[in-house]
C-alpha cells in the first residue's frame, strides 16, 4: 500500500482500531451493557429498531437542512452588508459577537412559548448557532478585498455593485465553502439539542427515551446516525468546494 | 517648464497647475503629494515619469485616472474635464493582478464586462469579442494560452496579459504604473518590444511610470522627470532616438548619454533631500 491510499483509507483504518479497542475492552471486562454497550450490541439494537432510528434520523435530517439553508440565506446577506460597508461592519459585528457567544440550548425554552413543540424550535435553534460562521466568513473575504483588484475595476469607471460581484464574491467563495462546513456540523448540534426538549420526534427525542427506558445501544446508534449524517453532509460541501473554488487550494492539493 | 504643444492641435491630455494633498488635514498644513503639475500630451505620444521611489508617482497615476481629484488645478483629457475614472483608459500595475478564478481569456475579456458600449452587448457580441482577445494574445505571444488560469503562467506571461487586459477596450491612453518592475531583466527586454509594437501598431497614448532610466528611453517620446518630496516635474527631455528603435539601440553611444544625463537630474534633486 503506498502513502497516498494509506492517506485516503487512514480514516477507515483508525474507526476500525477504535471499534476493535472499544469492543475487546467492553467484553474483556465484562461491562454492563446498560452503562457502556459493546459495539456489536450497538450495531445489534440499530438493526432491530431500524425502522424507528430511520423515521427520526429522516425527521433530524430536513429539519436541520431547513435552518441550515435559513442561516445560507440570512448568513450571506448579513455578511454581503457588514463585509461591503465599514458603518455597518462597524455597527453590527459587536452585537453579532455577543449574540453568537450566547449558548444556543437556552433558547429553546424561549421558542418553545413562541412556536410551541415541534419543527419550530428545532429549524430555529439549527438555524441560529450555524449562520454565525458563514456571515463571518463571507465578511471577512469580501472585507479583506486587495485595493490592487478593486483598482483594476474602478479606473474602467466600475461601480460598487460590479466592483462586489465581480471580485468581491468570487473571491469569498473559499471562504463561504469553508464555513458551510463548519456550519452544517453545528446545525445538527443546534437540532438535536432542540429535539431534546422540544419535540416528540427526531434524533433528539430518541436520544432521551432511549435513555429513559435504560436501552443504550440505542441511545448510541441514535448518536451513530447524527454523526454519520453530518460526516455525509460535511464530505458534500468538502466536493462541492473542490470543483467549483480549485484555484484557492492550488497550493495544498497533493 | 515649457508646454510641449504644437499650435495646431490641441494637448490630448492637460494638466494645468495641479495640486493634490491627500486629505483636508494636509491639504490646510499646506502639504502636497504633488505640487504645480504643468503638462501637455499631444494625441498619440508616448511619455514617461521617472524619478526616486516616493516621488508622487503613482499619485500622478491616479490623478490621470481619475481615481483621485486634484485639490487645485485642472485636469483635461480628450477635451474633457476629468471629473471621475475615464473609460477611455486603460491601466496596467506592478503586480499583473489577474483574478486567479478566471481564465486568462476571461481575465482580458473583463473590461468589456464593465465599460459601455461593451457591457450592454456583451452576451449577443460575445463571440466577437473572444476573438478579439484571442488575436490580442496571439500579438503578445500568449497564443493557446486562453483556456489556462493565470497562476499556471509565469510572471512575465501574467504581466504581458495583464496589458491584453489594459488594452482589449480599445482604449485611447494606456498608463503603466512600473508594469515591468517585477520582472527578471531579460523578461523585462521582452516586454519593451511587445509594448512597442502594440503601441506603434495602435498609437494610443500611453503613460508610463517606472525608475527604469533605460526603459523610459527606450520606449517614450519624451520624458519627464520628477524629484521627491514635494513631487514637482522638474526636467522635460525630448528623445531624439528614430522610431522604430531596436533593443541594440540600448548600447549606443547616444542613448547612455541620454540615460546618463537624466541620471545627472535625478543625481541633482536627491542630494536636497538629504539635508
Amino acid at each position: 500500500m503506498n502513502k497516498k491510499q494509506m492517506e485516503r483509507w487512514s480514516p477507515l483504518l483508525l474507526l476500525v482500531a477504535i471499534l476493535v479497542i472499544w469492543e475487546v475492552i467492553t467484553s474483556g471486562f465484562g461491562v454492563s451493557e446498560f452503562i457502556f454497550p459493546s459495539p456489536s450490541r450497538i450495531w445489534e439494537q440499530t438493526l432491530e429498531h431500524k425502522t424507528t432510528i430511520l423515521g427520526h434520523a429522516w425527521r433530524t435530517y430536513w429539519v436541520t437542512m431547513v435552518g441550515f439553508g435559513i442561516a445560507i440565506v440570512v448568513g450571506v446577506m448579513l455578511g454581503f452588508l457588514i463585509g461591503s460597508s465599514r458603518l455597518a461592519y462597524a455597527a453590527v459585528y459587536p452585537l453579532m459577537t455577543a449574540f453568537n457567544a450566547l449558548p444556543k440550548a437556552a433558547f429553546v425554552p424561549i421558542l418553545v412559548v413562541w412556536f410551541g413543540i415541534g419543527v419550530g424550535p428545532a429549524v430555529l435553534t439549527a438555524f441560529l448557532i450555524s449562520f454565525f460562521p458563514i456571515m463571518v466568513n463571507i465578511a471577512t473575504g469580501l472585507a479583506t478585498l486587495e485595493p490592487e483588484l478593486e483598482d483594476v475595476l474602478r479606473v474602467l469607471g466600475a461601480k460598487r455593485w460590479d466592483v462586489l460581484t465581480k471580485v468581491g464574491l468570487p473571491r469569498s467563495m473559499p471562504y463561504f465553502f469553508g464555513s458551510l462546513k463548519v456550519a452544517i456540523t453545528l446545525a445538527f448540534v443546534g437540532t438535536t439539542v432542540s429535539e431534546m426538549t422540544a419535540s416528540n420526534e427526531g434524533i433528539g427525542y430518541l436520544l432521551i427515551s432511549a435513555g429513559s427506558s435504560m436501552q443504550m445501544g440505542l441511545a448510541f446508534s441514535g448518536l451513530l446516525v447524527v454523526g454519520v449524517m453530518a460526516m455525509a453532509m460535511y464530505e458534500l460541501f468538502s466536493y462541492i468546494e473542490k470543483h467549483t473554488t480549485g484555484w484557492a487550494h492550488r497550493g495544498s492539493q497533493h | 517648464m515649457t508646454a510641449a504643444t504644437t499650435a495646431d492641435s490641441p494637448p490630448f491630455v492637460d494638466f494645468k497647475d495641479v495640486w493634490l494633498a491627500y486629505n483636508d488635514e494636509l491639504y490646510a498644513q499646506n502639504v502636497f503629494a504633488v505640487e504645480d503639475i504643468n503638462l501637455q500630451v499631444k494625441q498619440g505620444e508616448f511619455i514617461a515619469i521617472v524619478g526616486p521611489s516616493g516621488c508622487g508617482k503613482s499619485t500622478f497615476m491616479k490623478l490621470t485616472t481619475g481615481l483621485k481629484m486634484p485639490s487645485m488645478g485642472k485636469i483635461t483629457i480628450d477635451g474633457q474635464p476629468v471629473t471621475g475614472p475615464l473609460k477611455i483608459s486603460g491601466m496596467a500595475f506592478q503586480a499583473p493582478s489577474l483574478l486567479p478564478w478566471r481564465t486568462t481569456l476571461d481575465n482580458v475579456l473583463l473590461p468589456l464586462e464593465i465599460v459601455e458600449p461593451y457591457r450592454s452587448q456583451f452576451k449577443d457580441r460575445r463571440k466577437e469579442y473572444v476573438e478579439r482577445a484571442g488575436c490580442l494574445l496571439a500579438s503578445v505571444g500568449l497564443g493557446g494560452m486562453e483556456k489556462k488560469f493565470p497562476w499556471e503562467l509565469s510572471g512575465g506571461m501574467q504581466q504581458r496579459a495583464s496589458i491584453c487586459r489594459a488594452l482589449i477596450h480599445e482604449p485611447k491612453m494606456l498608463l503603466l504604473d512600473e508594469p515591468f518592475g517585477a520582472l527578471d531583466a531579460f523578461t523585462r527586454e521582452e516586454l519593451w518590444c511587445t509594448l512597442r509594437d502594440l503601441w506603434e501598431a495602435q498609437r494610443f497614448n500611453v503613460i508610463l511610470v517606472t525608475h527604469d532610466l533605460r526603459e523610459s528611453v527606450f520606449l517614450a517620446d519624451t520624458v519627464y522627470c520628477m524629484s521627491k518630496s514635494p513631487g514637482r516635474f522638474l526636467v522635460q527631455r525630448e528623445i531624439p532616438i528614430p522610431r522604430t528603435r531596436d533593443l541594440e539601440v540600448t548600447y549606443t553611444k547616444a542613448f547612455s548619454d541620454i540615460v546618463l544625463e537624466l541620471r545627472g537630474h535625478i543625481g541633482a534633486m536627491r542630494t536636497p533631500v538629504n539635508q
